[in-house]
């Protein structure tokens, strides 16, 4: 396929009726969706009064998805794979689930749940996954992906070193995306709905026009990237016209925009098997459309509900071919459908609306449910009834998490969203280089042993003097600390620029980076995991008297502490302040090393789920964490350590610095639903002062899960009769009865917050 | 300086007395009721020694949730009257500090006497009836109720704000006759601004293990929220019957 046509700026087009209405303004010169959502919106002050039950087609829909999904629970998980299609956006033919009821229509494949090969980012992948769930990849599949065309996953391993590929087996940094799509890219699918196709095409190709005088590296490598973002919107507007929908123009009522707008996140999703696929910032975009066709009386808000209903149905049906393995990493089958809701706009205004709202209430119409991952972007002036139906739905449902408006506001304007759990970006405007995580209660050991890794029982660090003494002497380990530290910080972000160089290479984002601005911010997203166990593991230490338990070869495999010491998780600064340090210690180490293409380092404290896999690849821990216990998630206090009640609790987690985090900071709260009060206002009331009082302490994230220990147990022995609970965990949610029961534990040991 | 015996204490309570509180857990009780949730706090020489410093020290950062939710401090324990110099001057410290509202929850089971300076400094007593029949009360916490009423007209007669709060155990302090006695006791007192029927519930049996002392409510199940209604409507007809007679 080539690009035949002339390239050239045309002049802006007419006012179109498909903008009727609309206030005027830069956007209409430009791509600027920010700019028509500050100039169109109606910010909603009321309460939940308003909202709709689901339609009888919404609720025929959703009986069918539910028993499309437990056939696939009952299947092991996997409903159904097409093994002969690469996906690509155009591969499959147009799929339903019932072309009678659905009003948005699109699958990824040709049938609901029906999961496609996307070999791209690694075929060892693919091929695992398959056999795992009793399929085979057809020969030729794999001879294309082995022989002929190579993958991001061979180009990376091309080019490893030994150290790297130790350090990752060893499990020092970990989750890294060498093996499949990096994902974390979140596509401006909202100009699809705003500009149509068409114009994207045209500014894109006006962008590429620019780009000629000398042809550096640079110059090269974007020509083509942008050639190949042009391509894929060729794509995505064939794609849609498969299903009878011309989207080369814009959408002219509620209905399209909604319809566009999937059509171009579905686009990203049959191409990318990215580890979070996240939606972006997309319900109060939606409202302005939803809000003219209500003036103009031709949507009833039963159908404005039912439009979200559906679009939301939707979201939850993405799926993706995944090892077994995979799954057990990131507990199921999770995507992070991530969409970022309120927050306030620079001016002063909400950005919240009725369509907030809407999003929100799919959590009773179809009820909970961990995908889309609904993320509240929580500021101290949203409206009070936007933060008490907030409050509401996290008692019924546990199913959102909320981030600090505030707090990113400054860093990111108000048009930021959230991709995967807790990483801002400027929507449309930045994309991050996801960067997994490196362990740093792993160094620590390696610290203290002389690099030498205390499960392999090998050189794994570099070969510094073990500390011999009998009693660890807290001056002497942060020197050593703080080499181990060196060492990991440079090796960790050569990876990290090993690992993108080839995913640009070999698995380019074309349909999500042709829906940015061609000149964007990047950032190399690095993350560290471990930090309250390092944290008490030092306040130790410095506190109490460690002893180190050596084995025959003189490797410390355990500790004996003698007395108490300061726990992280209780608001205390002696060792608040070790957590807070190490986080700014390990920033500026980063910072230090050059990235590819010239990527801002920055650094999450974040887990996902894997604390549990990470925990069992560390020995013990002188903050007496048995070797293999879990880690606590993300920048959460260890399980069952912070005693002061939530408020306590909070406050140490909200003193870690977000400058030096600007990845996010991610805290999984748990609390009982009667320790939030007696009765459902109070219980309202009380969540919402959290919230404001965390917020104003600068903490940034927050999941909340408000249930019983009783009840997780009573869900374990009786999956069945729990197929939609869902649970908060590190930034974002999942189905219980999904997890490994060796997470579902640790979910059950965590501290729920509840003085009885 | 006063010292007192801590329990342990939570930051983010909000079940004891109105808006987000700072709950304070004092050691030591001379009850030993059968369903009680912190059996624990019972020996009056266990937990540890704080002073009042170093509590308002632990208050501190939390003050602006306290405050803008309405809310405040709650000593409960054990029974917080045991050390009452000791939460006098925590409560009179916290009001000339932050002017925050204070709660005291007793079982009160105490000499009026006292307490004077530290109902002085209180703003709310949430108060445990636990039982009105003297016999029955007996034999639900080892010692009479005469002191606890004499103590909830005292309160009356001082004008203190009271919540009266009643533990629902079934089968054991949900006798009809017994909730009616609980109300009509209620309208004999000024300033009951609320009555809490608390739902028993066994999250503190394992502390009994752990202690290792008999529990010996083993097959009784927590009231389910009709019970609840029905123990509500009957105090309620209780302080109206009441009111009729009077």
């Amino acid at each position: 396929m080539a690009i035949t046509e002339e390239y050239g700026i045309e002049p802006a087009p007419a006012p179109l009726d498909e903008w009727r209405g609309f206030r005027q303004g830069r956007w209409q010169q430009q791509i600027d969706v920010n700019d028509f959502i500050g100039l169109n919106l109606t910010p909603y002050e009321g309460d939940e009064k308003f909202l709709a039950e689901p339609t009888d087609a919404t609720k025929r829909m959703w009986a069918m998805v539910l028993e499309l999904m437990k056939q696939e629970r009952e299947n092991g998980g996997v409903l159904d794979v097409d093994t002969n299609t690469v996906s690509t956006i155009t591969s499959h033919k147009p799929g339903y689930i019932d072309r009678n009821l659905e009003r948005i229509v699109g699958l990824q494949t040709d049938a609901p749940l029906r999961r496609s090969v996307q070999p791209l980012g690694g075929i060892r992948m693919v091929i695992d996954a398959c056999e795992a769930y009793g399929y085979k990849l057809p020969d030729e599949i794999v001879r294309l992906f082995t022989d002929i065309r190579k993958t991001h996953n061979q180009g990376v391993f091309d080019v490893y070193t030994d150290e790297m590929k130790l350090a990752r087996k060893a499990g020092i940094i970990t989750g890294l995306p060498d093996a499949y799509g990096r994902g974390r890219i979140i596509g401006d699918y909202r100009r699809v709905a705003l500009y149509g196709v068409n114009r994207l095409i045209q500014a894109k190709k006006a962008d590429l026009a620019l780009a000629t005088d000398v042809m550096s590296e640079e110059v090269i490598r974007q020509r083509e990237e942008l050639a190949e973002q042009i391509r894929s919107l060729g794509d995505l507007k064939q794609m849609a016209g498969s299903y009878g929908y011309d989207i080369s123009v814009p959408a002219k009522n509620a209905e399209e925009a909604v319809q566009w707008l999937y059509f171009a996140y579905l686009a990203a999703i049959k191409e990318q098997n990215g580890a979070a696929m996240s939606l972006g910032r997309v319900s109060s975009f939606l409202d302005i459309y939803i809000e003219r066709d209500i003036r103009e009386g031709k949507l009833t808000e039963a159908q404005a509900q039912e439009l979200i209903d559906q679009f939301v149905m939707k979201l939850r049906l993405v799926k993706f071919l995944r090892t077994p393995d995979y799954n057990e990493l990131f507990s199921g089958d999770p995507t992070w459908v991530t969409e970022s809701i309120g927050g306030m706009a620079n001016d002063g205004k909400t950005r919240v609306s009725r369509n907030s709202f809407r999003f929100l209430h799919t959590l009773y119409n179809l009820g909970p449910a961990p995908e889309p991952n609904l993320t509240v972007l929580w500021s101290k002036r949203l409206p009070q009834g936007f933060k008490d139906y907030c409050a509401k739905v996290s008692v019924d449902t546990s199913s959102i998490q909320y981030e600090n408006d505030d707090l990113m506001r400054p860093f990111y304007g108000d048009d930021y969203g959230i991709a995967c759990c807790v990483s801002a970006m400027r929507i449309g405007k930045q994309m991050q280089f996801f960067g997994a995580r490196a362990n740093l209660a792993k160094a620590l050991l390696y610290a203290i042993n002389g690099g030498i890794d205390e499960k392999l029982g090998i050189q794994a660090g570099p070969t510094l003097a073990p500390l011999t003494g009998e009693i660890l002497e807290y001056d002497e380990v942060m020197q050593r600390y703080d080499d181990m530290l060196e060492w990991l910080a440079k090796l960790y972000m050569n990876t990290l620029n090993v690992i993108h160089y080839m995913h640009d290479k070999y698995c380019y984002e074309r349909i999500e980076m042709a829906l940015h601005d061609t000149e964007i911010v990047r950032t190399m997203a690095c993350g560290i995991a471990g930090l309250s166990v390092v944290a008490d593991s030092l306040s130790a230490i410095k506190y109490a008297k460690v002893r180190p338990i050596r084995n025959e070869k003189g490797l410390a495999v355990d500790f004996d502490i003698e007395g108490e010491y300061p726990q992280y998780g209780n608001n205390d600064s002696r060792v608040d302040d070790i957590a807070v340090q190490l986080t700014e210690t390990f920033m500026k180490k980063l910072r230090k090393h050059r990235t590819y293409r010239d990527a801002m380092a920055t650094m999450s404290v974040l887990t996902i789920t894997s604390n549990v896999v990470y925990g069992k690849k560390t020995g013990s821990t002188p903050d007496g964490r048995k070797a293999g216990e879990p880690f606590a998630p993300g920048a959460n206090p260890m399980h069952g350590r912070d005693r002061k009640g939530a408020l306590a609790s909070l406050n140490s987690v909200a003193k870690l610095p977000y400058d030096s985090c600007l990845d996010g900071i991610s805290n999984t709260f748990s609390i009982i639903p009667k320790a939030l009060g007696r009765d459902a206002d109070t219980r309202i009331r009380s969540l919402v002062s959290l919230l404001d009082g965390y917020a104003s302490k600068g903490g940034h994230h927050l999941n909340i899960n408000v249930f019983n220990r009783e009840q997780l147990l009573d869900a374990m022995e009786h999956p069945e009769e729990y197929p939609q609970l869902t649970i908060r965990v590190s930034g974002y949610a999942v189905n219980f009865i999904k997890l490994t029961k060796e997470q579902q534990l640790d979910v059950i040991s965590r501290t729920f917050h509840g003085h009885v | 300086m006063t010292t007192g015996r801590i329990h342990s204490l939570e930051t983010f309570g909000t079940v004891d007395g109105p808006g987000i509180r700072f709950v304070l857990f004092l050691q030591g009780c001379a009850l030993q009721c059968r369903y009680c949730h912190n059996p624990d706090s019972w020996d009056p020489h266990a937990g540890s020694t704080r002073t009042v410093d170093n509590i308002l020290a632990e208050i501190e950062p939390y003050a602006e949730y306290y405050l803008s939710s309405g809310g405040g401090i709650t000593v409960t324990g054990g029974e917080p009257t045991l050390q009452a110099p000791f939460v006098a001057e925590l409560f009179r410290r916290c009001k000339e500090r932050w002017g925050l509202h204070t709660a005291l929850d007793s079982s009160g089971f105490c000499d009026s006497s006292h307490v004077e300076e530290l109902l002085a400094v209180t703003d709310l007593v949430l108060l445990d009836l636990k039982f009105m029949d003297r016999e029955g009360h007996m034999a639900l916490t080892g010692q009479p109720n005469d002191r606890i009423l004499a103590f909830a007209r005292h309160l009356s007669q001082r004008g203190k704000k009271m919540w009266i709060r009643r533990v629902l155990v079934p089968g054991l302090t949900d006798e009809k006759e017994e909730l009616l006695a609980l109300g009509r006791f209620m309208q004999e007192l000024d300033g009951v601004d609320k009555i809490e029927v608390l739902p028993y519930h066994r999250m503190g049996v394992y502390k009994w293990r752990q202690l290792g002392i008999p529990y010996t409510l083993e097959d009784i199940a927590d009231p389910d929220p009709v019970d609840i209604q029905r123990a509500y409507r009957l105090i309620g007809e209780g302080r109206i019957i009441s009111n009729a007679v009077h």
